[in-house]
């Protein structure tokens, strides 16, 4: 029995030394190959009486099951060794920059615009279009600008040269007005939409480019008032500003296309050399709007004795500077990368009413 | 328009002070674009003597000055020569702020001397005062006197005047407004006629009643022309305007006292005895009060003597150097006329001549005031100058007074929801000089004034400006359920989608202008003269632009000046290829300048099929057909680069977009530096999906079966278009096939010149059942028979 003892002993010994998976694997054959030691002493039972053979068989079996289990926990031990080893060499220096990908952004502009229609949208107001180049009809007259009033004037109005054979001159819209005057003209009340879109005017100073955006609006119906207008902006206001409420008055003004007409401001604070609403004893002029001219109604085919409504226009780009501290407008036109990046909008920021507009 | 409060408080009885004004002013519409009050601004200054003068004993061009102001006897250091012992001039205490020099005064002292406050200049006052030293003034004024009292300062109001508002031209019509909106009682002085003596010796006849329908004068004799008096010369200084002498400031404060333009000729240089007012002859010259020669046409109303044959005015415009007023000038012929606005908008327009009379007469000048003027005018002229005045004559017959119009007061709630009374409505058109005839339907009539006036809803917006807009209720408007698909249309979904698209692709949005330079628009197909602007803001932005390509490509290149060369841009916008209405089409247009800064592991991806991918990806998100594109290459417009660009059509006749390199040559042209790739979607060109099928989907097919691939390796000529190749492979099966990608493309060695090897993996989607070896030989065959078919070569 010390034999078995001492066997066991050399081989648990021999399984401990064995460096690598080859070794161990020497000494598997050694033991439990077919001429292993194991092995022999297993093969030898078969000459042994039966109540020998009793009393040596689990000896036996005892023994090779100790070996196996401590050679497979070796077997384990040096192969998780070896991997850790391979991984090791493995091993890839993670600061070096990824190839880099372009930012891409949504200009400002364009930002709010989506913001004001998604606010429209939620009032029930559609999107209408209209072209850029317009006629004298839907960008003056039918807005009752009487021919060559000095209101016209005020819009420093660009021409295309006069058609050849007509002599007709067509104007680059100085408002997004004719397209209310196209919706009019095209659909019956009631009316409720606004039109976004280029405008044009020959002006060009720290505060004026040629070309500018505005969202016009236009409500018809039979009894809509100068109330729902007020209600309208306001609440089109806050909701713009991200505010509970917009402190704003109305101001008297003149446009020939509306009667009566006013200017919206909000109250604010410019005194810190930001801008601050509600706040503060100045006015921020906000936009233009009132009752829709009864001129402009019988121009556009509608009877002011039953239809009424109310206009109202503002300047995107204008806008989207006031919310979002812009200090200059001319770069908005640019296409400077660096200021687009730091001015431009994430494409994942689309307004919508559950994570709010911006 | 400015006026000041003195001259408002000539019309208005009121106790407003200037703020209270200008807040009244901007609620009842008249748009207050500054106030300026030196009065506030000079609060602190007042007058003071020096009663000694010592030199300041560490400096020479310093004195030290014993001063008697206000604040007791004071020690004030003066640089100026001027400062002298007896001197009266004024003081500014310690803590002024002094407008003129931008400071607040601080006691410091000066060379080791503590200035106990300043003596000051015009300049450092912000007065009109040209001597460098400190002021000189009258000895009588008493010690501490006030700047303001001294210089005849009060506060100045200036606002914007509205077109349709023409008598607020006007201080009167300035103060009717305030008094109706409860600032004050209206007081301006009635005008009494002045009887004259005898007929005017100079008469007057009118050839064109279009230009001007009426024209009054009189002869005023024996005047004494000079300069006019403190007061007249104070209040046009107050308001910016120059005094000249007696006759032309009384017709200055006239035409802003009460917006009525008036002129005055000396008699002894008129020739003839008749007043001609005609039209322009187009031949004629005419040198006006400005010291300009005017060359006035048929369209530009002239006033003319000697028969009509020599122009010596601009009518209702500017009177001519000829017949002007001088302080020589002892008979006068005083006109006041009546000219068609339009008229007068369009000579200043065309002559480039402006004045305050054609500012007045271009808006609507009342038409019933050429006789009132007169009066008021002679008035003065007697007043101030002297002089007996002939009786008026009148030429013509001014434009009939507004006539009345029937007016519903509840028209006042129907339009503004203001709920007032009928009291109320009329007794605010009434102290805006309405005439207002109550009963059971009113009748309003409109002051000649306010030629603004047309109808009912002008009464409403009288009533409710006056009342006051914060008067306005809070309704808010019917709710509507929005449309249940959404506000937008398909195509401004489409917009939408593209925008946010492309941003995530890593293009920049850019907004350029719908304008560029002519002979930029020709380089890309457009330049049309019918697109060209008469009036541009800039000759380089004269032409609408027929792509968003030119002005993107000078945006890349202004970029890469800066430093920055690896632009990708986009912009979603107009383009015009007419100027109809239906001219207009929006573009989805992008621009890459792959110039990717270097990388440690190598370039990228090849650039020009990154952008194809971006303007694949992006199609699909809008869901543009891509499965039915053509792509076709080679016959692209000419400013893409030939070999390198390849448009996306449904047929020749619906192209949906051109790609790829842009031509170098146009790019030089542009002062760009290329490579520079662009996509150009016409989006109008898009169809919109078809039918209503509504949102559900069909059921998914999702095959059970293994899907296994084959690989074949094809040679094909170089001309010949590897995309070709795989739509016939992809065509050999199409219920098998679901994918063909090309894994490979190699010329060398084992490839024939001109001719390329083509490497595909076919995935082949079994269906129903596992396929057998038989049938995935079989399938294979008709791989490379389309191949073949299609004049490639299976590579053995």
């Amino acid at each position: 029995m010390t034999d078995l003892a001492q066997l066991e002993t050399e081989l648990i010994n021999a399984i401990g030394a064995a460096e690598t998976v080859a070794a161990l694997e020497e000494v598997r054959v050694a033991a439990l190959g077919k001429s292993g030691s194991i092995s022999l002493l297993l093969k030898g039972m078969g000459q042994l009486s039966p109540d020998e053979r009793r009393e040596r068989g689990p000896v036996l079996n005892g023994l090779r099951d100790r070996v196996t289990t401590a050679l497979n926990a070796r077997k384990a031990d040096l192969e998780a060794s070896e991997l850790n080893a391979r991984l090791l060499t493995e091993r890839v220096d993670l600061t070096l920059p990824s190839r880099p990908r372009r930012k891409g952004g949504v200009h400002p502009t364009m930002q709010v615009m989506d913001e004001m229609i998604a606010i429209f949208a939620e009032m029930g107001f559609a999107v209408a279009e209209g072209p850029d180049i317009e006629d004298d009809f839907h960008n003056f007259t039918a807005l009752n600008f009487p021919p060559k009033h000095p209101a016209r004037e005020m819009h420093d109005t660009f021409f295309l040269k006069p058609d050849a054979e007509t002599g007709e001159r067509k104007v680059l819209r100085t408002h997004t007005s004719p397209v209310q005057v196209r919706t009019m003209m095209s659909q019956k009340p009631p009316i409720r939409i606004i039109a976004p879109g280029r405008t044009f005017r020959k002006d060009s100073d720290a505060t004026h480019t040629p070309m500018f955006h505005q969202i016009e609006g236009l409500v018809i119906d039979r009894d809509v008032n100068m109330g729902h207008l007020k209600t309208t902006l306001e609440t089109f206001m806050a909701r713009f500003f991200e505010l509970d409420d917009v402190q704003a008055r109305f101001r008297p003004h003149h446009f020939p296309f509306t009667e009566p007409s006013a200017e919206m401001d909000i109250r604010c604070d410019r005194s810190g050399g930001k801008l601050v609403l509600n706040t503060g004893e100045d006015w921020l002029e906000i936009l233009g709007c009132g009752m829709v001219h009864p001129n402009v109604l019988i121009a556009c085919g509608l009877d002011p004795d039953e239809y009424q409504g109310f206009a109202f226009g503002m300047g995107v780009d204008r806008l989207a500077m006031l919310k979002y501290g812009v200090s200059d407008l001319r770069p908005m036109f640019d296409a400077d990368t660096r200021w687009l990046a730091h001015y431009g909008f994430s494409a994942f920021q689309a307004p919508n009413p559950a994570s709010g507009l911006s | 328009m400015k006026f000041t409060l003195s001259w408002l408080k000539d019309h208005l009885e009121t106790s407003a002070d200037v703020n209270a004004v200008a807040e009244a002013m901007t609620m009842a519409g008249l748009e207050v674009e500054e106030v300026n009050d030196p009065v506030a601004k000079l609060a602190a200054f007042s007058v003071a003597k020096i009663v000694s003068a010592e030199r300041h004993p560490n400096a020479d061009r310093l004195q030290v000055c014993q001063v008697d102001t206000v604040d007791g006897m004071k020690e004030i250091v003066c640089g100026a020569p001027n400062a002298r012992p007896g001197l009266t001039t004024i003081y500014a205490p310690i803590g002024a702020y002094v407008p003129g020099l931008d400071v607040t005064l601080v006691e410091k002292p000066v060379r080791g001397i503590v200035s106990n406050g300043m003596l000051c200049s015009g300049g450092e006052l912000q007065l009109p005062d040209e001597n460098d030293g400190i002021l000189e003034l009258s000895d009588d004024l008493a010690v501490g006197t006030s700047a303001a009292q001294v210089f005849g300062l009060e506060p100045v109001i200036d606002f914007e005047v509205t077109p349709n508002r023409p008598d607020w031209l006007g201080v009167a019509g300035i103060a009717r407004d305030l008094a109706a909106a409860g600032l004050g009682t209206l007081k301006t002085p009635a005008i009494e006629p002045v009887a004259g003596k005898g007929a005017s010796s100079i008469s007057v006849r009118i050839d064109a009643p279009e230009l001007c329908p009426t024209f009054g004068g009189r002869v005023i004799r024996g005047v004494k022309n000079g300069p006019s008096p403190k007061w007249l010369q104070e209040r046009l200084t107050a308001i910016g305007l120059r005094p000249i002498n007696a006759l032309v400031d009384i017709t200055n404060l006239i035409s802003y006292d009460r917006a009525r333009p008036l002129h005055v000729y000396d008699i002894s240089k008129l020739e003839g005895t008749e007043i001609v007012v005609r039209a322009g002859q187009g031949e004629e010259t005419l040198t006006a009060l400005d010291g300009k020669e005017y060359a006035p046409k048929a369209a530009d109303c002239v006033i003319a003597d000697n028969t009509g044959t020599r122009a010596i005015g601009l009518g209702g415009v500017m009177g001519g150097e000829s017949t002007g007023c001088s302080l020589e000038t002892v008979d006068v012929f005083l006109e006041s006329a009546w000219f068609t606005p339009i008229v007068i908008a369009q000579t200043g327009r065309a002559l480039g001549i402006h004045s305050d009379a054609q500012y007045r007469f271009a808006r609507g000048v009342d038409t019933h005031s050429v006789v009132p003027g007169l009066e008021l005018a002679t008035k003065l002229i007697l007043e101030l100058c002297g002089g007996e005045a002939s009786e008026i004559v009148v030429a013509g017959e001014a434009p009939a007074a507004p006539a009345g119009f029937a007016f519903d007061p509840a028209f006042v709630k129907r339009l503004t929801g203001m709920d007032l009374s009928e009291d109320r409505i009329a007794d605010i058109l009434t102290a805006l000089d309405f005439k207002v005839e109550r009963g059971a339907s009113w009748t309003v009539t409109p002051p000649t004034a306010r030629r603004d006036a047309h109808g009912p809803a002008d009464l409403v917006e009288e009533v409710a400006r006056i009342e006051g807009f914060a008067s306005l209720p809070s309704t808010p408007l019917p709710a509507v359920a929005p449309p249940a698909g959404g506000i937008l249309s398909v195509r401004q979904s489409r917009v939408r989608t593209a925008r946010r698209a492309l941003a995530s692709m890593g293009y920049a949005e850019a907004v350029t202008w719908s304008f560029t330079k002519q002979s930029k628009a020709v380089l890309f197909g457009g330049g049309d003269d019918r697109l060209v602007l008469e009036n541009p803001i800039a000759s380089d932005l004269d032409c609408m632009r027929p792509s968003a390509l030119p002005n993107l490509i000078e945006a890349a290149a202004r970029n890469a000046a800066r430093g920055h060369a690896d632009a990708a841009l986009f912009e979603i916008g107009p383009i015009y290829l007419g100027d109809g209405p239906k001219d207009q089409r929006t573009t989805i247009t992008g621009l890459v300048a792959p110039h990717a800064d270097r990388h440690w592991q190598g370039a990228g991806d090849d650039a020009l099929f990154a952008l194809k991918a971006d303007l694949v990806e992006l199609l699909e998100l809008i869901g543009a057909p891509v499965g039915s594109l053509q792509l076709v290459q080679g016959q692209n417009r000419e400013w893409w680069h030939p070999g390198r660009s390849a448009r996306l059509q449904l047929g020749p006749k619906n192209i949906i977009v051109e790609f790829g390199a842009l031509h170098p040559s146009i790019l030089k042209t542009l002062d760009a530096d290329g490579p520079m790739l662009a996509f150009e979607i016409i989006l109008d060109n898009v169809p919109e999906p078809k039918g209503k099928g509504g949102k559900a989907r069909g059921a998914a097919n999702l095959p059970n079966l293994m899907p296994l691939s084959r690989d074949f390796a094809f040679v094909l000529d170089e001309a010949k278009a590897v995309g070709d190749l795989v739509k016939a492979v992809s065509g050999a099966d199409k219920a098998l096939i679901t994918d063909v990608r090309v894994f490979d493309v190699y010329r060398g060695k084992g490839v024939p010149e001109g001719q390329k090897s083509i490497a595909i993996e076919v995935e082949i989607q079994p269906r129903e059942a596992t396929l057998t070896d038989a049938e995935i030989e079989a399938l294979m065959a008709k791989v490379v028979a389309a191949a073949t078919k299609a004049g490639a070569v299976l590579r053995s």
